[in-house]
């Protein structure tokens, strides 16, 4: 090894930060990002099935948009606990963090209720045509977000409760907000792609 | 060990603290991967993890090569009965999937994971556990391709794999289900790996690295991990919409339900144009510090270097519908895609002019690696004059499915990709080995490639020309195109012998090779700074960077950085674009988590094939393995 020469100490350096200072952070805007482009392509192919059907839907009746848009107005409202449990982890209050880690994983789990129900309206199956196909996937691909992320807040909100409740565990908690608000944020086009260019 | 550093705080040992053999030996402690199988399966170090997926990739380059071997015999005259058309169709199938999916895109992962971390001056790659996980998904997503194909249900629809040929209509029982699961499954290890290389580029530089003192191979490695990130997905969303079409009757690619095949090629096409860029941009980043080293200069014209593979990495996405001429697409479309198609030559003409003029202006030393490359530029600038050609609509019209494309293709990839990988193994296997390789054995290597290579791709373009279509599994004595085939198969012969001298070279290298000592080729990049092999923590002290080759900025002691962990996992974390250190994070510790959630995936993908069900059923273990990987362990790492 080359022979080297001490130009500067970083012994006084933290061991955990929060937001873009950590690498977890932007590994977590990363699958954001891929996760993203696999929501933008189902767009793509939605809105490309719409251009070569003369009809759309191709169904009686459009999906009940009620569960949607309940669903919709939660998934917004949430945004203010999300935040609170972010702002919470950047203060390191641990008794507040666990409180609104446990409100996200109530909110969570209804929203997890709501979607199952929504595949019950939507009026069409996922064997049907291509539409109910397109449409499956769609809602489908979005609810493995919502359950997945419920499975890691509860997780988190599990390991907030042990002795591993520290430092840079503040920061993972910060990071589970900001991947939240992807979720929010990618349903919202495909909620007007669900429900309402059916109706259009 | 003196008596006031051993009644020091153990646990939070500096490396300002100890020095020399001790400093090297508590890192090398710290840092390295047990004895015994555990430790083997949980190991986290990137060199290892690389040295894996390398030797992995190279078993399916030789594969994908006798797969190919074997259709060259059974072409190689007229009505050959050597190979059955049912074989042959699952032949070009394994052949084009195993070179595109499990040789060329993890291959050049598998250097970058060896490398990136080394010439970044950092101690492993961002998120080792996932880097992991990815080589154990790619390792079976391989092997259950493979084990497929011996078992008889091999795909046999082509690499791309159209619709309708491969939906349930036209191609019942489970071959196709075996290559769509295949591809979305392990395109979850190029995912993966992409975020890793992108996370660990952009915040584990060593000090001092600013972005325009990054190497031009990371520089490539980065573009291709973005162009990854947004060409993946596609492929991942059609082959799932594929295999549900297939197993749970939806319609997404059937016309009479409202679907459309063209949508598929959409999709794939999406992803697959991109994908050659993927395997091409590593392997110019490659050249890049080949022609570097053996020109014995910095490279001329760095800055059109970076921005030419940025500019390719975004015009990779406009490409997609050249390989759709034929299919009747508007006119405007087509005219579009024609232009793009013409205008990416440029960056990659702005590439190849700087490599030459780099050599030109420096004192070029003709080692092997500096041969491939050569090659590299003779035969990937014939593929670049081909693809010209087929950017026009009314040329590919005429020789769209025919072999002009098949020999089109090779020149690009194995001229674009193959050369400079087999002189990036000649120039780095010193670094990985401790060992040079034989420069007479490469060079026959390299001359033996050479002409066999073009022996057996260029009759190609003729044949095409002469109407051959491409994937028959034999044709007419009255057809005329025996002559040419005859020597295209004696050209891959000599192709494939060449492959077995390099085996050998590398085989017997690796034992009796010449010791090769940290940096034997003078070169200035990190990498080159540190032992050969690398310790386990790579650099004893992380250097401190003040130049874009700091071995020839520096050639006195290396300037450092210290004030790391020396008992636990610490890496240097800074700011984007100039590298300021901001923090030290803690690295994981090896866990045996992501093999087991690798597994639970792997099962669930192969589960899914027989039942829908198994995607339920298999998230319980998936969730569990998720789980016992992310819960803290109670090490430092886990804990500070």
């Amino acid at each position: 090894m080359k022979a080297h020469r001490l130009a500067e100490d970083l012994s006084a350096l933290p061991t955990y930060g929060f937001g873009t200072s950590m690498t977890m952070w932007w590994g977590t805007l990363g699958f954001c990002a891929l996760e993203g482009m696999g929501f933008a392509l189902a767009i793509g192919a939605y809105l490309y099935l719409v251009h070569v059907n003369a009809q759309w839907p191709l169904a009686d009746v459009p999906p009940n948009h009620w569960p949607g848009t309940i669903l919709t107005i939660i998934l917004l409202a949430s945004i203010w606990p999300n935040l609170q449990a972010e702002r919470r982890a950047r203060e390191e209050n641990l008794p507040a963090v666990r409180r609104w880690l446990i409100v996200m994983c109530a909110l969570g789990a209804l929203l997890v209720a709501i979607r199952f129900y929504e595949f019950t309206q939507l009026n069409v199956r996922w064997d049907q045509n291509a539409y109910g196909s397109i449409t499956w996937i769609i809602l489908g691909l979005h609810a493995a977000h919502l359950l997945t992320d419920l499975g890691d807040t509860a997780v988190l909100a599990a390991l907030m409760f042990t002795r591993h409740a520290k430092g840079k565990r503040f920061s993972d908690v910060e990071d589970n907000a900001f991947y939240w608000y992807f979720v929010v944020g990618s349903w919202l086009p495909l909620y007007l792609l669900v429900y309402w260019v059916p109706r259009w | 060990m003196s008596d006031a550093l051993a009644r020091r705080d153990e646990r939070d040992l500096r490396d300002t603290m100890v020095d020399g053999s001790e400093l090297h030996a508590r890192l090398a402690k710290t840092w390295g991967t047990g004895r015994g199988l555990i430790a083997a399966l949980s190991t986290v170090d990137h060199k290892i993890v690389a040295r894996r997926y390398l030797v992995t990739a190279f078993v399916f380059l030789f594969l994908g090569g006798l797969s190919a071997a074997a259709m060259r015999i059974q072409l190689a005259r007229p009505e050959n009965q050597f190979i059955g058309p049912d074989l042959y169709n699952q032949l070009f199938t394994m052949h084009g999937t195993t070179m595109m999916f499990l040789f060329a895109v993890p291959v050049m992962e598998a250097v970058g994971i060896y490398l990136v971390p080394l010439m970044l001056g950092t101690r492993n790659i961002a998120f080792p556990r996932l880097n992991a996980f990815s080589y154990w998904v790619f390792l079976f997503g391989g092997l259950f391709l493979w084990v497929a194909f011996i078992l008889n249900i091999g795909p046999d629809v082509g690499w791309f794999a159209y619709t309708p040929l491969s939906g349930p209509q036209y191609s019942p029982g489970k071959r196709t289900d075996v290559w769509a699961q295949m591809i979305t499954f392990t395109e979850i290890a190029a995912l993966a790996t992409a975020v890793e290389f992108i996370v660990t580029i952009l915040k584990q530089r060593a000090p001092g690295m600013t972005l325009d003192r990054i190497p031009l191979f990371v520089w490539a490695i980065l573009v291709t991990s973005f162009v990854i990130v947004f060409a993946m997905p596609a492929v991942m969303v059609a082959s799932t919409m594929l295999i549900l079409d297939r197993l749970i009757g939806t319609h997404f690619f059937n016309p009479s339900e409202g679907g459309d095949s063209l949508l598929w090629q959409h999709l794939f096409w999406f992803f697959g144009h991109p994908e050659v860029y993927i395997i091409f941009l590593p392997a110019a980043g490659m050249v890049s510090s080949i022609v570097v080293a053996f020109a014995r200069r910095p490279a001329l014209g760095y800055l059109p270097l970076v921005l030419s593979l940025i500019a390719v990495g975004f015009l990779s996405f406009g490409l997609w519908v050249h390989h759709m001429f034929t299919t009747g697409l508007p006119q405007l479309g087509a005219a579009f895609f024609t232009a793009n198609s013409m205008l990416i030559a440029i960056p990659n003409g702005i590439q190849i002019f700087c490599w030459i003029a780099t050599l030109w202006g420096g004192k070029p030393v003709f080692r092997t690696p500096l041969l491939f490359v050569l090659g590299f530029f003779f035969i990937f600038v014939l593929g670049g004059l081909s693809g010209i050609m087929l950017a026009s609509v009314p040329i590919d019209t005429q020789v769209h499915d025919t072999y002009f494309v098949v020999a089109h293709f090779h020149y690009v990839l194995i001229g674009g990709a193959v050369f400079p990988l087999l002189g990036a193994v000649y120039y780095w296997f010193p670094k990985i080995t401790g060992r040079m390789m034989s420069e007479r054995l490469g060079r026959w290597n390299f001359w033996l490639a050479f002409i066999g290579f073009n022996l057996a791709f260029f009759p190609m373009h003729l044949l095409g020309l002469q109407g051959m279509p491409r994937r028959v599994y034999t044709y007419q004595p009255e057809m005329g195109w025996g002559t040419l085939n005859l020597l295209a198969t004696i050209g891959s012969v000599i192709l494939l012998i060449s492959f077995v001298l390099f085996l050998w070279n590398v085989v017997s290298s690796n034992r009796r090779g010449e010791i090769a000592g940290d940096n034997p080729w003078d070169a200035g990049t990190l990498e080159w700074a540190t032992s050969s092999p690398p310790p386990p923590q790579n650099f004893d002290r992380i250097p401190l960077v003040t130049s874009r080759e700091p071995l020839w900025a520096e050639r006195g002691p290396l300037p450092v950085v210290g004030g790391l962990a020396v008992d636990m996992r610490q890496v240097v974390v800074g700011t984007v674009t100039e590298a300021r250190p901001i923090l030290r994070e803690s690295s994981p510790e090896p866990s045996i988590w992501p093999l087991f959630a690798a597994i639970a995936v792997g099962g669930t993908f192969l589960g899914s094939i027989f039942t829908p069900w198994a995607v339920v059923w298999g998230s319980i273990p998936v969730a569990i393995t998720l789980i016992g990987w992310f819960w803290p362990s109670g090490s430092p790492e886990d804990e500070k």
